[in-house]
């Protein structure tokens, strides 16, 4: 399965990704709508900066899966393909995957009580997920490994 | 291969999960003495508290009986497992036998003795049922009693607190949430709770209970309208008592989680699970607990040889908006830092890991849990930055590296 790589060579802790991961997710047109429209949209991909190296970090579709089998709502499964997907209207924003997920790549949703994480952006685009598409370094790429 | 499973929470579910992983054709009986389809315990205080739906309270779709090839056989109660001829009575008589058979009866609320007990109508806070029986009581701004304030007792007071009731909680600890908080960040959620308008009477216990009023130990009455039991819970172990198991507290089950009994398994809050975090036994009433054993006797059951380890006390909730997750054990050296709102609390041993708790900011806390079940040398790892937040920073790239493909262990 296709998933999102960092390369952390690469990485200028620009924070392009989280945005773009932010906008994607918000339901908004654009970026401009997205971040102006009063709420606050929550990317589902974070960058660690550190004092020689950079990376974003976000889902890893792992095998574990110890976020799916912990959901104590059934809210979070996996789709055929593979990808750990949640629905949102189930989730009640617990954190008992934040508790689970070996990564720390599930972000809790405070406005709306509800976790946040990756998808692939297979919900919200077509092809390459956004952080990929607009990485201006290409340090995040989208492939088989 | 004709698989029984008894019970329908989520020790039942990862079974159901476990089984099919390797075996698509054999046939699976689910029983249970709720009428629901599956439904997610844990959350009958959010659907009692009116922030999900009936539909929204069910564990998994509708079609997962259909789709996963299991016949359900809910409303009625298992009341022997006849080990012999590898057959389990229901209470209308009929017997049902099995090849392989999953005892995953869960726990009771423990109501002590009480004077008075008799006397009183009162609630307990496990089941759906039990939250529908609250919710068809409730009334705005009614007095609510709540003996226990642990787990249940403050998410059952926070649900009520959508009824403007007026909650008043006792208990005999001197503390809020002993089983998951250290004293300090006890009095930290408690302050916050009390800011919501939930009153705490702590250190004593009800002398006499009388119809809407209760005498405490403590010389205070405390007049209700409703009256909720939540001192604790008790695993589910008669059956497998009845039939012969072995049982200590919980059933005993071995790492595959097969009992003492032949063909019979057991999982989820009714067993005894190793804690890997103290290296003792003990009983981890635990939804992601539950899943993930049932999983591994499933994949059993269907003739595979899983172990299940790692197990350890975690645990993620949160009371009028403030969160805690916490996981392992505290005994150890501590490191903690807190401020106004937050509070982190570090615990080493052995030069690794052992617990956390985390209150308000609990980002990626996973990051720690994983520290603690993996075992991993401090020596490996920058304490420093560990120790300011949960981070992927803090391992050295080569593990770095071999985590962010994407394999958990």
């Amino acid at each position: 399965m296709k998933k999102v790589y960092v390369n952390e060579d690469w990485c200028l802790a620009c924070h392009l990704c989280e945005y773009y991961c932010a906008a994607a997710n918000s339901g908004a047109e654009n970026m401009i709508k997205a971040f102006k429209s009063g709420k606050n949209p929550v990317p589902r991909i974070q960058v660690e900066e550190g004092s020689e190296v950079n990376f974003a970090v976000q889902c890893r579709h792992c095998d574990g899966k110890a976020c799916v089998k912990g959901c104590i709502a059934g809210a979070l499964s996996v789709t055929p393909e593979g990808v750990v997907v949640c629905d949102e209207e189930k989730c009640v924003g617990c954190g008992t995957c934040v508790l689970s997920c070996p990564f720390g790549c599930i972000v809790i949703d405070e406005e709306n009580h509800r976790i946040a994480k990756c998808d692939l952006c297979t919900k919200n685009h077509d092809g390459e997920p956004a952080c990929v598409q607009g990485c201006p370094n290409k340090a995040i790429v989208f492939e088989e490994r | 291969m004709n698989y029984v499973i008894i019970g329908n929470s989520a020790a039942a579910v990862g079974t159901i999960a476990g089984i099919r992983e390797f075996d698509s054709t054999g046939s699976i009986t689910v029983i249970s003495d709720e009428k629901y389809h599956t439904y997610s315990r844990p959350l009958i205080s959010y659907w009692l508290q009116g922030k999900i739906s009936d539909k929204n309270i069910m564990y998994r779709p509708a079609d997962f009986y259909e789709k996963n090839g299991v016949t359900p056989i809910l409303g009625k109660r298992v009341t022997k497992i006849d080990a012999e001829n590898k057959a389990v009575v229901l209470d209308d008589g009929l017997s049902v036998p099995y090849d392989k058979l999953m005892v995953a009866t869960g726990s009771k609320p423990f109501v002590p003795p009480m004077n008075g007990l008799d006397k009183v109508h009162y609630y307990t806070f496990m089941s759906y049922d039990s939250a529908k029986a609250i919710r068809a009581e409730a009334k705005d701004g009614m007095r609510v009693l709540i003996i226990g304030a642990g787990l249940i007792g403050l998410k059952a007071a926070e649900a009520l607190s959508a009824y403007n009731a007026k909650i008043t909680v006792v208990d005999m600890a001197d503390r809020i949430l002993p089983s998951i908080l250290d004293v300090r960040a006890g009095v930290k959620m408690q302050k916050h709770i009390e800011n919501q308008g939930v009153r705490f009477i702590l250190g004593t216990s009800a002398e006499e209970l009388s119809e809407h009023s209760a005498k405490l130990k403590n010389g205070v009455t405390v007049d209700f309208d409703m009256l909720i039991i939540a001192v604790g819970v008790r695993p589910n172990t008669e059956l497998i008592a009845d039939a012969g198991g072995k049982v200590d507290r919980g059933v005993i089950t071995d790492l595959t989680q097969k009992t003492t009994l032949d063909d019979v398994y057991a999982a989820g809050d009714c067993t005894v699970s190793y804690d890997a975090s103290s290296d003792t036994n003990k009983i981890l009433a635990l939804l992601p607990n539950a899943y993930m054993q049932g999983e591994v006797a499933g994949r059993n059951m269907a003739g595979r040889e899983f172990n299940y380890v790692n197990a350890i006390p975690m645990n993620a909730i949160g009371f009028f908006g403030l969160h805690i997750i916490t996981a392992g054990s505290y005994d150890g050296e501590e490191y903690v830092d807190e401020d106004e709102n937050n509070y982190k609390k570090l615990v080493f041993r052995d030069n690794t890991l052992k617990g956390f708790i985390l209150m308000g900011d609990v980002k990626r806390a996973g990051i720690y849990t994983s520290m603690i079940k993996e075992r991993i040398d401090l020596g490996e790892v920058d304490v420093e930055l560990m120790k300011k937040a949960p981070q992927m920073m803090m391992f050295g790239k080569a593990r770095r590296l071999d985590k962010l493909g994407g394999i958990s262990k």
